[in-house]
């Protein structure tokens, strides 16, 4: 454990200071007054102090502290259950998860909703950046085309909850298509900066197309039925109150507990079968397609069909979380679907790890959930956010989970 | 003995650099070609063009299976002519779209590359995994269930893998990262792994470079056994005479993008055209 000299984390941490108060100088310390202006000088020293304070006694720990805390490349590993094992914990996680309906409130159930669906976005963006490598910065347009698929679906089709699900997935797939083909040469901060466009025009389009899109004034989408029963107070879409049949007191937590159900199941079934993926022949094949592309073509793969194939998964993954979106939301606007969704996916993939499964359920959980349990620190959530990535990334720069390689045992050993 | 590959006047100009200058030859069905020449003769981009990367400008390169042969050159499309009818068009078009090179490959040519390219990040059984692709039982649905056809096609694509992986005795290290092999394995590890595309015919370019002596002895043996017990043709750019000369039925001469002698490792030795390339004697 070295120890860096005292006079020298001194003089960096003063230099820390002088950033400081050069970047934050003119935001706290200036105060205008219509055209004028006044100083204020307590504020910016008071930052620069605390950045000199906390500077000092990071440069005092030991440099190992600060090091990062993952190996380069982890051992790969056999799976340590069989299929019938992971179907019966599934199902026992599922029920225990499940029976939370029964005691949480209309807003947990809410904020649990969201949560489920950051973690179906980041499962979708998963396979698109962490398998296939491919930088996708405009993930939220396959979310906003299935949850606009869900409630324009209604609207001029008439199109159910049941049905809007794999036809969201298709059409958002479609979508996934459409959008990899003129990006089929791209790598990196091309493909991320295309892909940024395509979100954008995605949003713009239901943003000026008054005509079908509402506008901003966005579409109403309607709550899901189950079998013909309704989970409101009075049926509108001609079915049963789900109430009455069961005899049960209206509760308007009924709708959300159902959605919730239904979630859990869809994030349980994709979750399986996107850890899944990565030991089938079409998971590797991306990861190849990864690693070199070249070499692909030269053992006889389609790269454009593999990529396309990883684009279309991703996004048709989206567009299912989306359909819950306007399903549990009961109404979609643009708004919804900023850069800033993107992001945060994006952010969740990273610092879940990339490629890993259980990372991103850990990560969307955490980016979701943070929010809520801090709620008096709503003004500084970007701030803590930034932090906390930051930190992850110093400490685990390859996410909170990095993924294993799968392990192939010799047949017959 | 009937040839399995053969080259007709091919051609192929980078701007104003005549890269293959109508090169023509013959590559007999399980044999051991090699392709020599000074650095920057046209070795690489020869094989680029036989494996589908380049596309020929003039010429054909024809492969011979079992009764059928293919122009390698058409499986990469080219530019759409309306003479020849909409469903050509269309056929190049789609070419276009997906490029030809995979097709090729799915032909039964298979080849590596003079700077290693393997899936570094993935383990060594998976890089054997991912060439056998198109063996596999590709349905989705069938993986996620695992239904038995797939359990089936998986563990018929793992044994291979493992009996490649004896052959070129990397079993001990099949689950590690490919990229972490030293150099002389992961040259073998390229070579197995394009063995498992099931190929007619291999390309190997410059697979000693690099190599102690013990390793390149042992890549000789690797080779001819690739010919005599995998019944494969190989084409190999060696720059290592003493190899090229011990393995080799036939050496072709490339220079400044030409042939300038072919055959048997004798008649190449004994050529002035050759001693005058490498060694840069007077012209006459
Ligand atoms: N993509 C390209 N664009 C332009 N010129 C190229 C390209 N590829 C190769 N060349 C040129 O074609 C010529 C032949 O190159 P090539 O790589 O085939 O040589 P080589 O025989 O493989 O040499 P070495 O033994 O050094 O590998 C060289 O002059 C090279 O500069
Ligand atoms: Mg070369």
């Amino acid at each position: 454990m070295s120890r860096r000299p005292v006079s020298r984390t001194m003089l960096l941490s003063l230099f820390a200071a002088l950033i400081t108060l050069i970047l934050t100088g003119p935001l706290s310390g200036l105060v205008l007054n219509g055209y004028d202006f006044t100083t204020r000088f307590a504020a910016p020293l008071q930052i620069a102090a605390m950045v000199l304070i906390l500077r000092f006694i990071a440069g005092l720990l030991p440099a190992s502290w600060l090091a990062p805390k993952q190996k380069h490349e982890v051992e790969p590993r056999a799976p340590r259950f069989k299929t019938y094992q992971l179907v019966l914990g599934g199902l026992v996680l599922y029920l225990a998860l499940a029976s939370l309906v029964l005691f949480a409130s209309k807003y947990w159930l809410a904020v649990g909703i969201m949560a489920l669906i950051y973690v179906l976005l980041g499962l979708g963006l998963n396979v698109v950046v962490g398998f296939a490598g491919l930088l996708d910065l405009g993930f939220v347009g396959f979310y906003a085309v299935g949850a606009y698929g869900y409630a324009l679906g209604h609207q001029y089709l008439g199109l159910g909850f049941w049905a809007a699900i794999p036809l969201a997935a298709l059409l958002a797939g479609m979508f996934g298509m459409i959008l990899g083909f003129p990006v089929l040469r791209m790598h990196g901060d091309y493909l991320a900066i295309v892909t940024l466009g395509f979100g954008e025009i995605i949003r713009l389009v239901l943003n000026n197309w008054m005509a079908f899109t509402g506008g901003p004034n966005g579409v109403d989408a309607p709550a899901p039925t189950f079998f013909g029963w309704e989970f409101k107070a009075n049926v509108t879409q001609g079915g049963v109150p789900f109430h009455e049949v069961w005899g049960l007191e209206y509760s308007s937590g009924m709708l959300d507990a159902f959605i919730f159900l239904v979630l859990l199941a869809v994030v349980g079934l994709t979750l399986y079968a996107v850890s899944r993926l990565r030991g089938m022949p079409i998971g590797r094949a991306w990861e190849a397609l990864r690693e070199d592309e070249i070499a692909c073509r030269s053992l006889g793969l389609n790269h454009v069909w593999t990529k396309l194939s990883a684009f279309a998964m991703g996004a048709s993954i989206g567009g299912v979380a989306g359909v819950f979106f306007a399903a549990s939301q009961g109404f979609v606007s643009p708004i919804s679907f900023s850069f800033f969704e993107s992001a945060l996916v994006l952010a969740i993939v990273v610092l879940g790890g990339l490629g890993s499964v259980y990372g991103v359920i850990l990560a969307a959980l955490f980016l979701t959930l943070m929010p809520e349990v801090l709620r008096e620190f709503a003004d500084y959530r970007i701030l803590i956010f930034g932090f906390a990535m930051v930190l992850i990334m110093i400490w685990r720069p390859r996410g909170i989970i990095q993924q294993r390689r799968p392990f192939f045992k010799r047949a017959g050993s | 003995m009937t040839s399995l590959l053969k080259l007709e006047a091919i051609s192929l100009r980078f701007g104003g650099i005549i890269a293959l200058n109508k090169v023509s030859l013959a590559v007999a069905e399980n044999s051991i070609t090699a392709i020599i020449g000074p650095n920057g003769a046209g070795k690489t981009t020869l094989f680029n063009c036989i494996t589908g990367f380049y596309r020929a400008q003039e010429g054909r390169i024809l492969l011979q299976k079992e009764q059928k042969q293919t122009d390698l050159v058409a499986l990469l499309g080219g530019s759409i002519k309306f003479s020849e009818g909409p469903l050509k068009g269309l056929r190049k078009f789609i070419y276009g779209l997906f490029g030809g090179t995979h097709l090729v490959a799915r032909s039964g040519v298979a080849r590596t590359f003079q700077n290693i390219r393997l899936f570094a990040e993935m383990t060594v059984v998976e890089n054997l995994l991912i060439a056998q692709h198109r063996q596999l039982n590709r349905n989705l649905l069938a993986g996620f269930l695992n239904l038995p056809g797939y359990r089936k096609s998986e563990a018929r694509a793992l044994a291979k893998a493992y009996e490649w992986l004896d052959i070129i005795g990397l079993g001990a290290l099949a689950n590690s990262p490919a990229g972490a092999l030293s150099y002389g394995n992961q040259r073998r590890l390229e070579i197995a792994r394009a063995m498992c595309i099931n190929p007619r015919l291999i390309c190997l370019d410059e697979p000693a470079a690099g190599l102690n002596p013990r390793e390149t002895d042992e890549l000789s043996v690797l080779i001819k056994r690739l010919r005599d017990e995998f019944h494969v043709t190989v084409l190999v750019i060696e720059h290592d005479m003493s190899l090229v000369m011990s393995i080799s039925d036939h050496i072709v001469v490339l220079n400044y993008g030409e042939v300038i002698a072919k055959g048997s490792p004798k008649e190449v030795q004994a050529d002035p055209r050759v001693l005058a390339a490498y060694l840069g004697t007077d012209e006459e």
